[in-house]
């Protein structure tokens, strides 16, 4: 049973007050809050635990590095991926990108290679891929959507060609809420020759992910956004395309054997970890998905899909809102702007009223441009969100409307 | 307890709904971009300054919140009329306005009406707002080739 007294409960930082009112957080596309299960793992974890891991023989860095390690298998068994070598700790999302379009991009893409994107993608799934046309004279192709926010599936076949290498789409869309074909583009994709890679920071939280069912070839997501510590995420890549894949940093742990003539690699998933790892920041990310795992995505995705449909209706009635983005399959996110007030206006005064949403481009320039609108205001739903909350948006939304009169 | 009416007057909601001195000169010898990149926030200003250094004309163009909008407005009515040395001084005073002590009383003799816009001083997230026109407005007398940022 869906008992949300008790999921709030989990949360401290959510019994308080903003401004004297209750705090309605409602910015969890940002960043999610944080389980008192998570807190105290990382905390028990400085406070018993802390040691460098895979380096030293005493007692507590083999404890270190058995709950580091665990973490991995953790996430694996999360994702459903093949083995632990194919799980990457990374800093998060960004860095997982980055290090695919660095190593694997400068190994395989070369001028004249295509890189197909889409309209709807987070800064952070176009700058590197810029960045690697940019050095390597490859072309940077967007897939363009719909009114609705929706990927046109028609220009997506006619973009894929035998010279795109490699598809980089997003799961589901932060500034959109928009959950993408997924599996249906690795098909198609994958018929056509080119790699996928799946921006998975906001679906993670909110969708079952299956990376072997969804036949990926990488897939990355950030523990922030799903109820874990900031500074870590996973890169999940395919074994056999980690494995030919040369190193993005060098350092240690990533290392077998270093003499000044030569270095000898770490195997799988080392190879990609140079230095210290956030020790802390996997291991709480471990039990974050420990606790996404004990309410579990069935209920999950009804509870979201519950809330989503009484704020979508809420909006709907609403005077002079108009919806950024109205998929048919979207999930938790409600962007939108309001006649005569600038979103920023509405993130200040809504912020007085306790209700704290995201006003901006949310990282997505281009879906601004698409809408011709210089920013939205957003409210994004998790888990613990109440429709208490939701009506406190919309209050505070008729409070903004009084005071611009 | 802070009112959001302290910062979001009528008269800076007035200034937001109807800008004044919105658009282009049709004669101009200076002017500038401002871009604030937190928020997207744009704002072009258009000056004609008189050989003795007296602003003639100003006007400004752009997109941005309530208050970025109302300080814009509000400045280049102020702006009219002074010479470049007062806007310098206007400037000083405003920044320090918006940044101050809440219990400091805003310079009234210097600032004038744009004393309104002293509550963003409450709201650390939105100082840059306000102050975007008037960085956009030392470019435009500098004639930078650069946009001005907040940043
Ligand atoms: C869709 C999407 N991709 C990527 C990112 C970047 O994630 P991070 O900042 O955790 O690296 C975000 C975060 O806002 C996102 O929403």
């Amino acid at each position: 049973m869906f008992d949300i007294e008790k999921i709030r409960a989990e949360f401290p930082i959510l019994s308080q007050q903003i401004h004297g009112r209750p705090l309605a957080y409602l910015d969890n596309a940002a960043t999610t809050q944080k389980p008192q299960s998570v807190i105290d793992a990382v905390r028990r974890y400085y406070e018993e635990d802390n040691a460098n891991v895979h380096r030293g023989v005493h007692a507590l860095s083999e404890r270190a590095t058995a709950a580091y390690e665990g973490a991995r298998k953790t996430v694996g068994g999360f994702f459903n991926t093949r083995s632990v070598r194919e799980v990457v700790f990374t800093r998060g999302t960004t860095e997982a990108i980055n290090l695919v379009a660095s190593s694997w991009g400068r190994a395989n893409i070369k001028a004249g290679d295509e890189i197909l994107i889409t309209h709807m993608e987070h800064h952070s799934n176009i700058v590197p891929w810029q960045m690697l046309c940019e050095q390597t004279g490859a072309i940077l192709k967007v897939v363009p959507i719909n009114q609705a926010g929706e990927l046109l599936m028609d220009e997506f076949d006619a973009l894929l060609t035998e010279r795109t290498k490699l598809v980089g789409v997003v799961h589901m869309s932060n500034a959109l809420g928009t959950v993408n074909p997924v599996a249906d583009i690795v098909r198609r994709a994958h018929a056509a020759g080119a790699k996928v890679l799946i921006d998975g920071a906001q679906a993670a939280a909110h969708l079952p992910v299956d990376v072997q069912a969804l036949d990926c070839d990488f897939y990355v997501t950030s523990a922030h956004k799903m109820y874990g510590p900031t500074g870590i995420g996973v890169l999940i890549g395919r074994e056999s395309l980690l494995r030919e894949m040369p190193p993005y940093q060098g350092g240690g742990d990533m290392i077998r054997m270093v003499t000044f003539e030569k270095t000898e690699y770490n195997d799988l998933p080392y190879k990609f970890e140079a230095g210290t790892p956030h020790i802390a920041g996997a291991i709480g990310f471990g039990k974050a998905l420990e606790f996404i795992r004990g309410i579990g995505f069935d209920a999950i995705e009804k509870r979201e899909k519950e809330l989503l449909a009484y704020a979508t209706a809420k909006a709907a009635d609403f005077d002079g809102l108009t919806p950024i983005g109205t998929a048919e399959d979207k999930a938790c996110v409600l962007s939108f702007v309001l006649k005569g007030i600038h979103p920023h206006d509405l993130g200040t005064i809504l912020d007085r009223e306790g209700v704290a949403i995201r006003a901006g481009h949310h990282c997505a320039m281009p879906v601004m441009q698409f809408y011709k609108v210089p920013a939205t205001a957003r409210a994004s739903f998790s888990v613990y969100n109440s429709e208490a909350e939701v009506d406190a948006l919309f209050a505070a939304l008729t409070r903004a409307q009084e005071i611009f009169g | 307890m802070f009112d959001l009416r302290d910062l979001y007057q009528q008269v800076i909601v007035d200034h937001n709904k109807r800008p004044r001195n919105f658009g282009k000169l049709t004669e101009f010898n200076h002017d500038a971009d401002g871009y604030n990149p937190l928020c997207g926030d744009k704002l072009h200003i258009y000056l004609q300054v008189s050989d003795a250094g007296v602003i003639e004309n100003v006007s400004f163009e752009g997109e941005g919140c309530a208050i970025s909008v109302a300080s814009a407005s509000l400045m280049t009515d102020a702006l009219k009329g002074k010479t470049m040395q007062q806007c310098e001084e206007m400037f000083g005073q405003f920044q320090h306005m918006a940044t101050s002590d809440l219990a400091e009383a805003p310079d009234e003799e210097v600032l004038g009406k744009l004393t309104v816009l002293a509550g963003v001083r409450e709201f650390p997230s939105r100082i840059k707002c306000a102050t975007l026109c008037w960085h956009t407005l030392h470019a435009a007398l500098k004639d930078s080739a650069e946009p001005a940022k907040t940043e």
